[in-house]
């Protein structure tokens, strides 16, 4: 190379275009992009996370939260189950065939043989798309995460260390709003064993006014303030909480299908 | 000594080396000072893995602000204005020049230490930008990026002056590196600070920083660092200029698309492309570790524990963490390996293991010259190099195997995932003295360039001084 100009050249043309690839593409692609539906329903995904939420998502940024945890499920692929939804009148032949079939992670075809036995003999199936892989099985999500559930999220929480588990869907693994409360206070309280620091700045010991507040932490024992004190959440914690109860992904969505359990239950 | 510049006589050379002097001090300082607070940081970070109970009540050392806050230290405190400084000093020598416009980079160099300072500050008080390598809050970043430009117009002005028209290999690394930061840097903070895109848009913008940055930015700088100090010090010619433009337009056109991370929630095109740019950073790769092997190995050089022996090993470390690069990258691999300790310590050998030590090497070659006296400390060259190697080995080793082990036992839905946790925690206890490690020999740095920073302003002191009370020439006294 003979000169300046050129290196500024070869820079220009290398660095422009992942430029173009990994900056212009994805805000082309994914910048404008909107509310869509859940899977056979008319309801809008995402919706706006709730005020208190939106503001939790900022503590848990303040607080480096994505440090140690994820808000990515994967999955491997997708499976199929054969679940019966009624006997019929041939009773004894249907369960015959249930007990000996294989009726859990089938193939389509698998699936498709499977219910068309039971069917013959006289049984009422559903075939139920379910996603499989470690973090499903882990019982971090029903399905992995996807572009659209982070429509609304700033800054992006998706994290790369799983130091504690995946959040992606802890608002439903974990709806208790005081169980949360009390793990971000002394986490080996509730998950014997957690490696999570303690979040006590996230709260505040006060004395006790007229009465106890109906909001105070019941803590254990051991952990328990001196008498006529109280542990009250401070507003961070309680839109800490409010934001890690609003994360769910537990629709199914036309990117990530499956069959949601509301049908299952019937069974 | 000089291999690659046309006969310099030693009156000039003296000229260019002190031309560089004040900059170079103001750069290396703060850069002293930050690696050790980084350092530090990180050790205090790594504590809560002993225990995690300690810093319950202040916010300020909770691990989620301590462990970014020590990641930019070292990278923007340390890593970045230790590269400037190597930098001006090679072009003004390749340049056969004095520096020009001196003054500019000192006064860059104070508003970068500043940038750094109102950044880690920032994020200790909760004001992150919750971007990973991209933390500080808007203050810090704008002067950082204004001191950049700064350095970087003195960088271009001494290039502009060069006597040899002719480029050095280090002249693309280096030149192509002052364009990429101020790109890369900008692009991050518009696009996810000042007017962020919507959704996971953000994230690839991200990645696509992070890459840039720590693999390609740091790999422009300490290779072509690499390749200036290599040749003189081994005493032989870079083994070739052709092989090195080879290396050079791999690297910009390869490296700068790995980053994705393979299993993320983005339309599938993202991770596919990078993972196949991952496996063609091969190339580059397999070139620099062929010019590094020919140029340094037939050279009649013991290393002694000094600057070669730091060039050697942080090139070395280059190799392997490209390496750990394109297999986290890979598929099959990365199902095991992304979101675990696999990841930090591919990005801290880079870090520490090469581009810090890499550094040092450079630093500790050029200082005297610059300086025009020898290091105060010189033992303490071959202990740091003895403590960084070990620091580094243990850190990097400990956290890659940790990793590994943790990856294959998420993977295994049987164990739960606080015994997956648990079983993390004693390398991450043998990461903790890795810190120790590299934090002691990072002492060792500072010490000699503070003390040598302090000789030089006594001297300059006793000098004033004595030019004050010297007994006026005769010939001025009026009779």
């Amino acid at each position: 190379m003979k000169g300046g100009a050129l290196v500024f050249l070869a820079t220009f043309i290398a660095l422009g275009s992942s430029w173009c690839g990994f900056v212009l593409a994805p805000e082309l692609q994914l910048g404008t992009a909107k509310q869509t539906t859940v899977l056979n329903s008319s309801d809008a995904y995402p919706v706006q996370r709730t005020g208190d939420a939106t503001l939790g998502l900022q503590v848990y940024r303040a607080s480096g939260c994505a440090a140690c945890h994820t808000e990515q499920v994967q999955q491997d692929g997708v499976a199929c189950d054969v679940v019966l939804t009624g006997a019929g009148k041939n009773l004894a032949a249907v369960s015959n065939l249930v007990s000996t079939l294989k009726l859990n992670g089938l193939t389509k075809d698998e699936a498709d043989v499977a219910s068309q036995k039971i069917s013959v003999a006289g049984g009422k199936v559903e075939t139920h798309i379910v996603a499989t892989g470690a973090d499903i099985s882990r019982g971090w999500g029903l399905r992995c995460s996807v572009t659209e559930d982070f429509l609304y999220d700033y800054p992006m929480p998706l994290g790369s260390l799983r130091v504690g588990p995946d959040l992606a869907n802890v608002g439903a693994r974990l709806p208790d709003a005081n169980w949360q409360l009390l793990h971000l206070y002394a986490p080996q309280s509730v998950a014997k064993g957690s490696m999570m620091p303690p979040f006590r700045y996230l709260f505040e010991t006060r004395k006790i006014g007229n009465a106890s507040s109906p909001d105070a932490l019941q803590l254990p024992k051991e952990l328990a303030p001196p008498a006529g004190y109280e542990v009250m959440p401070t507003d961070e914690a309680k839109e800490l909480v409010a934001y890690l109860l609003s994360l769910r992904i537990d629709v199914p969505l036309y990117d990530a299908p499956f069959t949601p359990r509301a049908f299952t239950s019937k069974k | 000594m000089i291999v690659n510049e046309i006969s310099p006589d030693q009156l000039s050379t003296g000229k260019i080396d002190a031309s560089c002097r004040v900059p170079l001090l103001a750069l290396f300082g703060g850069a002293a000072l930050w690696l050790v607070v980084g350092l530090l940081l990180a050790l205090i970070a790594s504590l809560n893995f002993h225990m995690p109970e300690k810093f319950a009540n202040c916010p300020l050392l909770t691990y989620g602000r301590v462990q970014p806050a020590a990641n930019d230290a070292i990278i923007y405190g340390f890593a970045i204005p230790a590269a400037l400084g190597v930098l001006l000093w090679i072009f003004a020598r390749l340049s056969q020049t004095e520096l020009v416009l001196p003054l500019v980079p000192i006064v860059a160099a104070n508003i970068w230490h500043l940038g750094v300072f109102v950044g880690i500050v920032g994020i200790l008080i909760g004001d992150s930008t919750g971007y990973a390598w991209l933390e500080f809050p808007r203050g810090g970043s704008v002067l950082l990026f204004a001191a950049f430009l700064l350095i970087a117009i003195s960088a271009v002005a001494t290039f502009g002056q060069r006597k040899e028209r002719e480029l050095y290999p280090s002249h693309w690394f280096l030149l192509a590196a002052l364009l990429w930061f101020p790109w890369i840097y900008s692009t991050a903070n518009l696009f996810l600070v000042a007017w962020p895109v919507r959704g996971v848009a953000q994230a690839v913008i991200s990645w696509w920083f992070v890459d840039n940055l720590i693999f390609v930015w740091l790999a422009l700088v300490g290779i072509g660092t690499a390749f200036y100090f290599l040749p003189k010090l081994a005493g032989r010619p870079l083994q070739s200029h052709y092989f090195a433009l080879f290396a050079f337009w791999t690297l910009i056109l390869f490296s700068t698309w790995c980053g994705i991370p393979q299993g993320a929630p983005v339309p599938a095109w993202l991770p596919a492309l990078s993972s196949v740019a991952s496996a063609l950073t091969i190339v580059p790769l397999i070139a620099i570790a062929v010019i590094l092997v020919k140029t340094v190995c037939g050279a009649n050089v013991s290393c002694k524990g000094g600057p070669f022996c730091y060039l050697k090993f942080g090139t070395t470390a280059f190799i392997l963490s490209g390496l750990m690069l394109i297999a986290s990258a890979c598929p099959q691999i990365s199902c095991v390996t992304e979101f675990t300790w696999f990841g930090p310590a591919q990005t801290q050998l880079q870090i520490l293991g090469f581009f810090a030590i890499v550094m040092f090497g450079a630093i500790y070659e050029l200082l005297p010259r610059v300086m025009g006296f020898e290091l105060p400390f010189p033992k303490f060259v071959r202990l740091q190099h003895w403590l960084f190697m070990l620091g580094t080995v243990l850190l990097v080793a400990s956290l890659a195997i940790g990793g590994i082990e943790q990856g294959l036992k998420l993977q295994n839905v049987g164990i739960a995932f606080l015994d997956v946790t648990q079983a993390t925690l004693p390398f991450l206890r043998a990461s903790t003295l890795g810190l120790l490690f590299l934090l002691l020999g990072s002492l060792l740095f500072a010490a000699n360039i503070f003390v040598m920073t302090f000789k030089w302003k006594l001297a300059l002191f006793k000098s004033v001084i004595a030019a004050v009370k010297a007994p006026l020439e005769t010939a001025e006294v009026k009779s």
